[in-house]
């Protein structure tokens, strides 16, 4: 059996594989697009706990 | 090798409209229009990627909990003409696929709505699959006649959630009108289809009204809810979401509603099975458009409002 031949099943589900790809890929765009519209929203804020955290690193670097 | 010979074995590999028709996309146009009017009634301003996500995502979770009550209803479903080309009673997708299905998208569609919306929405969204699976589905529908009158709370949830999309807060009124007047509208809408299909409940012994307490009283029913179903639907025009256009768009619609519920309560068996029961496929068809109506005024005022010219 020749590695190019495709089999039969293949062919039939090629649809289905092509229609989730689709779509998970859309999926993926469409969290970018969230993400970017949260983090650029003028109600973004850093949660006050990671905030710390990114001030005590620039403060160590800093220091540094 | 072996899974390559049991792949083969089927005679239908399940196509991406197999699982896409196991979502009920039906309903999902509703939860979705439902849920886009609700979120644009709100007196708040969303981003409309944010509100296109979250819309999404609760469609996925209405499809979610469309897939899981397949899963559970296959045995009944296969008994029904009107059910019985599902993709599970077709033998196009195996009961389990749509199990995992249900579960997968549920839990995603749940996850994701929290994340582009809010925390409240999630929950409501979680709380919505699991009453229409789990109360819904595998406790009422077999088991009392009120299944639909109780189980129609899941169909009304979309307007709230919608609604929580955009302001996070639900202790207000007109959400839970919108959803007031789905739950009222469920019921008239659900028996007059169990009127005209009335042997596939009889024969799935799926306990509808029609077949514990007789097709009399279904009657009956259905002209007593229209009547709830109108006060409410009339009162809600002098609301917040309400104005001219609802107000007219309402007076019209319950009119016509009103006069077909009361054709269905002076007919008897005879009449209907004379004529096909033209009387309340014509009901049927009406109440769609009710319900769509309704909504689509909600959706005419809020649009008008920035206008200066939607509501009082």
């Amino acid at each position: 059996m020749s590695f190019k031949s495709e089999h039969e099943l293949h062919g039939r589900r090629k649809g289905l594989n092509i229609g989730v790809g689709l779509m998970l890929g859309s999926f993926v765009l469409l969290i970018m697009l969230l993400t970017f519209t949260k983090i650029t929203s003028p109600e973004f804020a850093i949660p006050a706990s990671e905030a710390k955290g990114v001030g005590a690193q620039i403060s160590v670097g800093s220091g540094d | 090798m072996t899974d390559v010979t049991n792949a083969q074995s089927y005679e239908h590999d399940p196509q991406l409209g197999d699982y896409y028709a196991l979502l009920k996309p039906r309903v999902m146009l509703l939860v979705v229009f439902t849920a886009v009017v609700g979120m644009l009634a709100a007196p708040v301003a969303i981003n409309p990627i944010v509100g296109f996500a979250s819309i999404l995502f609760l469609a996925i979770g209405a499809g979610a909990s469309g897939a899981l009550n397949m899963w559970w209803d296959a045995d009944i479903d296969a008994v029904m003409k009107r059910t019985a080309k599902r993709p599970i009673p077709a033998g196009k997708i195996t009961a389990q696929s749509a199990l995992y299905l249900g579960c997968a998208l549920a839990g995603m569609s749940v996850m994701m709505l929290s994340l582009s919306a809010n925390l409240l929405a999630g929950f409501i969204l979680a709380f919505t699959i699991f009453f229409y699976v789990v109360p819904y589905s595998m406790w009422l529908k077999r088991s009392t006649p009120q299944n639909i009158v109780i189980g129609g709370a899941a169909g009304a949830f979309p307007p709230v959630i919608g609604w929580i999309i955009a302001t996070g807060d639900i202790w207000v009124l007109e959400p839970w009108l919108m959803f007031a007047l789905i739950f009222m509208w469920t019921p008239p809408h659900f028996w007059a289809l169990a009127l005209f299909m009335r042997n596939d409940y009889d024969d799935a012994k799926v306990p509808m009204l029609t077949v514990t307490h007789g097709r009399r009283v279904t009657r009956n029913h259905i002209l007593g809810y229209t009547v709830l179903l109108l006060i409410l639907a009339v009162g809600t025009a002098f609301t917040a979401i309400g104005g001219w256009v609802y107000l007219t768009t309402a007076l019209v619609l319950n009119a016509l509603f009103l006069k077909g519920a009361y054709d269905i309560w002076r007919r008897d068996e005879e009449m209907s099975e004379a004529d096909n029961f033209a009387v309340e496929r014509k009901f049927f068809r009406l109440s769609l458009w009710y319900l769509f109506a309704h909504f689509g005024a909600i959706l005419i005022e809020a649009g008008l409002k920035p206008l200066g010219m939607g509501g009082w």
